[in-house]
């Protein structure tokens, strides 16, 4: 017993009467703040608040792609950011992260959707991303497997292929920020869930959970799924629909599969892992809901789609399918910075169903945030703010199915 | 299935004959400043929980019909015509 505990990653507290900042959201986006928080800006008296157990909200549920090719001048140098940071975290958290940088396309079906990929591939070149076109040839030079025939009902025409982009072991992104954390005595509290936050003259002052009550000098929220319902509690309301997200993972197979593919007219995406199993991603359920149930008919249409692309695993079974809970804004951008109303109340929300890419970089700029008070230039742009100025950020051509 | 909503004309469907139109809000009066109509057109209750939404049916009586549901267990507690129900 001696061994195991003496090897834990990270070390369980009693809650403490305050902090300087508090965390609600033990996820990838709240460990990425809370490590950054402690070693870019020596701010170590952080707790970490998580109502389940580490990774078992969006950063244990996602398909673990990461990408920078998007379409708006906001979010591609971003996201593009986070990769890099990404590229870096293995050797620095000194934990192995599976990061396979195998490459990344994206399929076109369509005259409109080549041209939407067009646009995708210029702007990520002016802002140095590696992102290019690629006609049918070089898309069967690159996956074999791949049907392009030109007989079936969404014949592929050309695809944006995106080399520096790949999967990531997700679990161990958890587990590698939560240890150097805890290193830095950075406190992680799971199975502790936040039931309300008492504000005060325009201040979150008090943080009360099920263990206790914490005062804190800030508050994050750092929730997905459940951003709104933190949001309410200080009195912060968002333009947030949260909708379920399903995923599914097939038996293992000999590797074949070494891209991942994305289809946003076929409304699907998958790779396969380094176990051989295929992890295939659908689109939203088209209707709001928290509840985490899987259900047939998004099974049948990951399926159907699946076979559309690759026809010759009509034959594999399927060993899981979960769904997440995604907070969907109106722009398919995220919300990243202080509260109008609260002025030391952080958010880092609105996440959709492409949060666990930008993780890195979304800690690292709200930890600047919350530590200067100045936010920095990658996020200014997805300011709560900018739903009542109306800068929004289109990213929905290139967010909304592609992961 | 994931879950069925009694559509009023048509009995209990399968949700994905339906599409869904977000939560029943209340507009603002067309005296308010334009800083409310911009809350209204982004700010969500997003309740976890019981609310009033708008269905349409579109694969049956193509009517728009308001269900309250429970969005935690997707239990469809009843569903109305507008204007059968005073609210």
């Amino acid at each position: 017993m001696q061994l195991f505990s003496k090897n834990r990653m990270w070390r369980q507290h009693e809650l403490r009467s305050s902090y300087d900042v508090v965390i609600v959201g033990a996820g990838v986006h709240g460990l990425a703040a809370a490590y950054y928080l402690g070693k870019k800006h020596g701010v170590r008296k952080v707790a970490l608040l998580d109502k389940s157990y580490l990774g078992a909200g969006a950063s244990g549920r996602n398909t673990a792609i990461l990408r920078s090719n998007y379409r708006t001048p906001e979010g591609i140098p971003f996201y593009d950011a986070s990769l890099k940071l990404y590229e870096g975290l293995s050797r620095e958290l000194d934990w192995n992260l599976l990061f396979s940088q195998c490459g990344h396309l994206t399929l076109a079906h369509s005259d409109s959707s080549v041209t939407g990929l067009r646009v995708r591939a210029e702007n990520n070149q002016l802002l140095g991303v590696n992102s290019r076109i690629i006609g049918r040839e070089e898309i069967g030079n690159l996956v074999p497997s791949l049907n392009l025939s030109e007989s079936t009902r969404y014949p592929i025409l050309a695809a944006l292929y995106h080399p520096p982009g790949g999967i990531i072991r997700h679990d161990a992104v958890v587990w590698g920020l939560a240890r150097a954390c805890d290193r830095m005595g950075i406190e992680i509290h799971a199975f502790t869930e936040v039931t309300s936050i008492i504000v005060e003259n325009h201040r979150a002052v008090q943080v009360i959970t099920n263990r206790g009550r914490v005062a804190a000098g800030a508050v994050l929220n750092a929730t997905a799924g459940w951003a709104t319902t933190i949001s309410r509690m200080a009195g912060v309301p968002l333009p947030i629909v949260t909708h379920p997200l399903q995923a599914c993972v097939t038996e293992p197979l000999k590797p074949f599969l070494d891209t991942v593919i994305v289809s946003a007219t076929l409304h699907v995406y998958l790779s396969q892992t380094d176990k051989g199993e295929l992890v295939i991603g659908a689109e939203i359920d088209p209707y709001q809901s928290y509840s985490m149930k899987s259900t047939l008919p998004t099974l049948e249409q990951m399926a159907t789609y699946t076979l559309e692309l690759f026809p010759q695993l009509h034959g594999m079974r399927i060993l899981r399918q979960w769904a997440g809970i995604c907070d969907m804004t109106p722009d398919f951008a995220p919300i990243i910075g202080t509260s109008q109303e609260v002025s030391n109340f952080y958010m880092d929300v609105g996440w959709g169903t492409y949060g666990f890419k930008a993780a890195p970089i979304s800690g690292k700029c709200i930890a600047e945030l919350i530590a200067t008070g100045k936010p920095p230039g990658l996020i200014q742009p997805f300011s709560p703010a900018r739903f009542e100025t109306g800068n929004l950020v289109g990213e929905k051509a290139a967010a909304a199915v592609s992961h | 299935m994931s879950f069925l909503i009694p559509c009023p004309n048509c009995g209990n469907r399968s949700v994905y004959e339906f599409r869904f139109g977000g939560e029943v809000q209340a507009p603002p009066t067309s005296a308010a400043p334009p800083g409310d109509w911009q809350k209204h057109r982004f700010n969500r209750v997003n309740a976890a929980g019981v609310q009033a939404e708008w269905w349409f049916h579109r694969s049956g009586c193509r009517q728009w019909m308001q269900a309250v549901r429970n969005t935690v267990s997707n239990e469809v507690l009843e569903s109305f015509l507008p204007g059968d129900k005073q609210e």
